[in-house]
């Protein structure tokens, strides 16, 4: 046993020379420290820790996630070929470090925002599989009730999924006005993508955060493709991180979820400290194409993303990091994909059984905290009753 | 004329449109800490029509915030903080600027609590001046009633007088939901009499609640925002000839109070409309589809009388509402100018 954990941490080191391992006497270690790439930094003296040390429980926590969100998206994937899932399905598999790590560098009272492709985040935030699947199949056990589906999904301090590309930078904004206003130290992080940094609404957003001071990160996904336009035929500067032009950024290898998680805590602590807004680029990629209908091949080639998978996919990096420093075995970690193929598996059972929300229903929840009305339906004799 | 004016004293129930809803909204943000302005020169400069004025002064920066010319952002912005459980009021300096803005008023603002199934509300009031004034031109004479009165979670009123504009703002600022206050630039400036209990810091009107302003029996004669002081007056002159006018003034467009204009039309059999805004597809057209589906339809003419927006005075002149002495016994059903 002994025997092969050293000729295992032997290799690991020729392989990995970055990379300083404890060994402890048992089977795994209990902690590792890591080399993290240095992020590009713009209007900063300062970036985050270039090195950092991960635990063997944070680690499980984030293979486990990063892999829960991955075999959910799949399962979406699969749903949605077989006609359960309607309208629209944007799906993040690839970029699974970057929701995952956010979340690490954060607190459950911080505030998180972002655009319709959102299934990773609606996880990371609270949400269940199940109740995540069963919205997407617009089912009553659905988060929203089966009224929102994919692109509208809200849980506690996670203000959605927004169809309208853009308009979450504002919001977000907006949202860390009020933690400025109510004075509790909380951050809000704004995602949007390398698309929608071309938005006006960014602009004006970033304005008023630098001009008030607003506790809000901004941070730009970049997956390289806005739907099926490349990056560079969209933007005249694709230094996305420098686009805030007054507000400093960094750019963040998005593939690696603990130089996420060290730039999120980094950049969270800048905003809580009162100075302002900043940016933060995370370089990303998505295996899917912009949406269900988009198979993601006419605009890059296949030889493109079976490339990242093969060198920079974020749970393989996670795993032969911690596998290489000991930190868990290939079987355990085996063990825990069984189990999320299971949780996501009864997730679609459920997703699939639960009953539709009923037709009685359909004009519940137009108003908040207003006495029951009428509504017409598709004709003068049809009503629905509206309930708050 | 300015100076004698100045020396002439109001009697001291008189209460302009423009103080009422700056009571309204001093009381209540006096009321509730969450409550705040934003918007173009709401602070330093008083508003641009001076609405907020002295807000700034007595509650200072975090509370009345002048935002630079970004409406589309400031909205977003005003949305946001009310979804993280602040009470923004966000005015656009004339809702024709709304329209850069529109997408976080309709997509962010009015369907957000439907599409989270009732998790996620967002108490918000968008206000500001609606509809022509005088000579400003097409671009910023838009009435954008229809257009915010079609779309369902938003609430939508449209105040008259000052007993109006104060207790629709103050309900408005308490109401869960967002609401569109579609106020009139000319109105500001007119003083109005000021019962008692308007003069509580409780004193609300109920949205989506018409009033009938003037009783009568042989028309009803339905209208919101300044045409209702139009409406009254032609019901003085009509009176004259013996046509006794029921003058309605809807006070909210959307909860519509079709109940009311119904219950009236029941009693009198005919109906006029009256508006700022466009014909095609306007408020009046939907009170007739409403009317036409309800009970009595076969028993009702209808006509509707339009403002034209065009920016020559003379040309407007010519479209004002004027009372038709043609009315009674007018015999045709089709929609004509009066």
């Amino acid at each position: 046993m002994l025997a092969a954990a050293v000729s295992r941490v032997l290799s690991g080191v020729t392989q990995k020379p970055a990379s300083r391992v404890l060994v402890a006497s048992c089977n795994y270690s209990n902690d590792a420290m890591f080399a993290i790439k240095k992020c590009d930094l713009y209007r900063l003296e300062e970036g985050p820790p270039v090195t950092t040390v991960l635990t063997r429980e944070d680690g499980l926590k984030y293979y486990r996630m990063m892999q829960t969100v991955r075999r959910m998206e799949l399962k979406a994937d699969q749903l949605y070929k077989q006609k359960f899932i309607r309208g629209f399905c944007h799906l993040c598999d690839g970029q699974e470090a970057c929701s995952v790590g956010l979340e690490a560098g954060i607190n459950p009272t911080d505030h998180v925002i972002t655009s319709y492709r959102a299934h990773g985040l609606c996880y990371t935030r609270g949400l269940s599989v199940r109740s995540i699947l069963a919205e997407l199949t617009g089912r009553r056990g659905g988060c929203a009730k089966g009224k929102g589906g994919s692109m509208h999904m809200y849980v506690k301090n996670f203000y959605g999924g927004n169809g309208i590309v853009g308009a979450q930078g504002p919001l977000g904004a907006g949202i860390a006005l009020a933690c400025k206003y109510k004075g509790n130290k909380e951050v809000c992080l704004t995602l949007y993508g390398d698309g929608a940094a071309n938005q006006g609404q960014i602009a004006e957003a970033h304005n008023m955060a630098a001009l008030w001071k607003l506790p809000c990160v901004f941070i730009c996904e970049n997956n390289l493709y806005g739907m099926g336009t490349p990056v560079e035929r969209a933007s005249a500067s694709t230094d996305y991180y420098k686009r805030g032009n007054f507000i400093p950024g960094l750019r963040v290898d998005g593939m690696d979820v603990l130089g996420v998680r060290e730039a999120t805590k980094f950049v969270a602590d800048y905003c809580r400290s009162g100075k302002g807004p900043i940016v933060m680029e995370l370089q990303t990629y998505r295996y899917h194409g912009h949406s269900m209908s988009d198979p993601g091949i006419s605009y890059r080639t296949r030889e493109e993303v079976q490339n990242v998978r093969k060198k920079s996919d974020p749970i393989m990096l996670l795993k032969d990091r911690m596998v290489n420093s000991e930190l868990a075995t290939v079987e355990e970690l085996k063990d825990i994909d069984v189990e999320v193929r299971k949780e996501v598996e009864d997730a679609a059972q459920f997703a699939l059984t639960d009953p539709e929300p009923p037709l009685e229903e359909l004009a519940h929840h137009i108003y908040c905290n207003t006495p029951a009305f009428e509504v017409r339906g598709a004709n003068q004799w049809i009503k629905f009753k509206s309930l708050s | 004329m300015a100076a004698v004016s100045g020396l002439v004293r109001r009697p001291l129930e008189q209460v302009t449109v423009r103080e009422a809803i700056n009571q309204g909204m001093d009381e209540e943000l006096e009321r509730d800490e969450k409550v705040f302005l934003l918007g173009e020169e709401v602070a330093q400069y008083d508003g641009a029509y001076k609405v907020s004025r002295g807000l700034w002064k007595k509650y200072g920066d975090k509370r009345i915030i002048d935002t630079p010319i970004s409406e589309m952002g400031f909205a977003g912005i005003a949305v946001g903080a009310a979804m993280a459980g602040l009470r923004p009021i966000c005015e656009f300096m004339t809702f024709n600027f709304s329209m850069q803005a529109i997408d976080q008023v309709i997509n962010s603002a009015a369907k957000t609590y439907y599409m989270s199934g009732g998790f996620q509300s967002v108490p918000i009031v968008f206000r500001g001046p609606n509809g022509a004034s005088a000579g400003v031109a097409a671009q910023h004479s838009q009435c954008f009633a229809a257009w915010y009165g079609h779309c369902p979670g938003l609430k939508v009123v449209s105040p008259w007088n000052s007993e109006d504009a104060k207790g629709l703002i103050k309900s408005a600022i308490r109401d869960n939901n967002p609401v569109v206050v579609l106020e009139n630039e000319l109105m500001y400036g007119v003083p109005f009499e000021f019962p008692s209990e308007a003069q509580s810091k409780d004193f609300l009107i109920p949205i989506g609640k018409a009033k009938i302003e003037r009783q009568g029996t042989h028309i009803t004669v339905v209208s919101h925002s300044r045409p209702v002081g139009h409406c009254l007056e032609a019901a003085t002159v009509l009176s004259k000839e013996g046509i006794e006018c029921e003058v309605i003034n809807m006070r909210t467009i959307r909860p519509m109070d079709i109940e009311t204009i119904e219950a009236s039309v029941m009693k009198t059999n005919h109906l006029i409309t009256v508006e700022g805004g466009w014909p095609q597809f306007g408020v009046g057209a939907e009170i007739c589809a409403r009317i036409m589906e309800g009970t009595y339809f076969r028993e009702t003419e209808y006509s509707s009388v339009y403002l034209d927006t065009g920016y020559r005075s003379e040309a407007k002149a010519s479209f004002s509402p004027r009372p038709c002495i043609q009315f009674p016994g007018c015999s045709c059903s089709s929609r004509h100018w009066c």
